[in-house]
């Protein structure tokens, strides 16, 4: 059966018959570039349709529909006018760090593209920390944001760029907490273990209203963390210019732009590992031959699958919610999430060491 | 006591959260809610509000003949000088003397579409229709004359 696992390997094992060990390594290290960005790329493009499609329905609109059927070359469209135009730096701006903080930005999303499991064994860097590594390279994008908001020499991308990264660093918090749930279930930090651990039914079902609650927190949390609304405040469109890319125009505003939603599908896809089982199709208790349906999806359509929905979630917040006020925004955080994820991670533990789970 | 009030808190805002995502959710499965006009494409088939008012004409029956006696209560209704009514005087069979319109004149880029003048007709002569593609390449295009030529009052309105 044709599965990216099969791929790999015989793409390794032909590189290993040909080339020496060093170069093959070289060779696949430049594919997994090479993927990576295409990934990237293609995410940019249909998140961002995505997006618009989501807006127009529950909008009651019908959203782009001119450039190619059903509109889907719209934003190919919109790249190619972002890659024409003109990238402006301002003069008094501190030119090297201005041109630097969206790759920090990107890079920042790019390296947490490493522990995910995108399918079965289809994982680039299966680390023994890989829960701790994400959560500790994802706190690394304040410092684009910072950077961005700093350089651009202008004191709304600073307040813009210091709002945000407030408001990052306070939600990391309970999104922390909210993954700790699940590293306490499984006893592991490595993702392919938290995977197999759901093997017989996923953490979200298993777990009881803990992890319900968890599940819930974690949502809010990420939604916050990638400053999307509800909690756009930072660059709220329609109130404030733009935040801390006020200054940015161009492909440099395109990258801020598209690593935005890399990062929506990158704690989407963390979401979807921890609590939906990544790339564990769907096993119902002793339902023999239901089970065996499901085994024939392809693990990457299950993992795509959860991750999508999950997106479709946080835009359908998007879409429906108001804009919270500052105060409003940090009381939820500290009155609310902080002390609901504190005392959930107790009753958590109380489960985990009493054996309590399915 | 604090505590019940933290958790109704909790409770209430979530409920009216999902209470927001039911009705955003069945808009966005519902597609026959969508009420985007697909204008240009659609104009043989696009449907009107009733009371859109985009213009004032003067209805013909297949006489020629309208019901307007040039009594000018439009043209004094009117808020801005959008009317004009030129009258003239007809000879009737009996040989009297009658009040008529030559021309009624109508300045579509000075109305603003409020709907006076069709109150305070008399006579029902003049009505809104829902015409709303407007643009022409030169503004003279817009002072028209609504009576048509060779039109006379219908028999019977004084």
């Amino acid at each position: 059966m044709l599965s990216l696992e099969s791929i790999t390997k015989t793409t390794q094992d032909w590189l290993l018959a040909k080339f020496s060990p060093q170069i093959a390594l070289t060779l696949e290290c430049v594919i997994i570039i090479l993927l990576a960005i295409t990934l990237f790329a293609m995410l940019g493009l249909v998140l961002v349709l995505l997006e618009r499609k989501v807006a127009a329905r529950i909008q009651i609109r019908l959203g782009p529909n001119r450039v190619g059927p059903g509109g889907i070359f719209q934003t190919a469209a919109d790249t190619l006018k972002l890659i024409m135009k003109e990238g402006l730096t301002p003069d008094s701006a501190d030119k090297f760090l201005f041109n630097l903080a969206p790759f920090v930005v990107m890079m920042v999303a790019m390296l947490l593209l490493a522990p995910i499991a995108f399918a079965k064994n289809f994982q680039i860097w299966d680390i023994n920390i890989g829960v701790l590594y994400i959560s500790s390279v994802s706190s690394l994008s304040v410092i684009g944001i910072l950077m961005a908001g700093w350089a651009s020499n202008n004191k709304y991308s600073l307040l813009g760029a210091m709002r945000s990264g407030a408001q990052i660093v306070s939600y990391e918090l309970s999104a922390g907490f909210a993954v700790l749930t699940i590293v306490v279930l499984t006893g592991s930090l490595q993702i392919s273990e938290i995977v197999a651990a759901q093997e017989n039914g996923w953490w979200l079902f298993k777990g009881h209203i803990p992890v319900i609650i968890a599940f819930v927190l974690y949502i809010i949390a990420v939604t916050a963390e990638t400053n999307r609304a509800p909690f756009d405040l930072a660059e709220a469109e329609s109130e404030l210019t733009a935040g801390f890319h006020t200054e940015y125009s161009g492909m440099k505003f395109a990258l801020f732009f598209l690593a935005e939603y890399i990062n929506i599908f990158i704690v989407c896809a963390i979401g979807a590992t921890l609590f939906l089982g990544g790339w564990m199709p769907l096993h119902i208790g002793h339902w023999e031959s239901f089970n065996h349906i499901m085994d024939y999806i392809p693990s990457s359509v299950w993992f795509m699958g959860k991750t999508f929905f999950l997106i479709f979630v946080i835009m359908w917040f998007r879409w429906t919610f108001p804009r919270l006020r500052v105060d409003q925004l940090l009381n939820l955080e500290w009155k609310y999430l902080l002390p609901i994820s504190l005392f959930n991670l107790l009753l958590v533990t109380v489960i985990a060491i009493m054996g309590w789970y399915f | 006591m604090f505590l019940k009030d933290y958790i109704s808190d909790v409770v209430n805002g979530v409920s009216s959260l999902l209470k927001g995502m039911r009705k955003t959710g069945y808009y966005f499965t519902h597609s026959k809610e969508i009420i985007t006009e697909q204008y240009p494409d659609n104009r043989a088939t696009l449907k009107l509000a009733d009371r859109f008012k985009g213009e004032v004409v003067m209805p013909h029956d297949e006489n020629n003949e309208h019901t307007c006696t040039g009594c000018t209560a439009c043209e004094l209704a009117c808020p801005n000088g959008t009317i004009k009514i030129i009258t003239k005087f007809d000879i009737t069979p009996e040989g009297k003397k009658k009040k008529a319109i030559d021309a009624f004149i109508y300045r579509l880029e000075m109305c603003t579409l409020c709907n006076l003048c069709i109150t305070a007709c008399p006579s029902d002569a003049i009505k809104m229709v829902p015409n709303f593609e407007h643009s022409v390449f030169d503004r003279s295009k817009l002072t028209k004359i609504l009576n048509k030529p060779g039109s006379k009052i219908k028999e019977g309105i004084e």
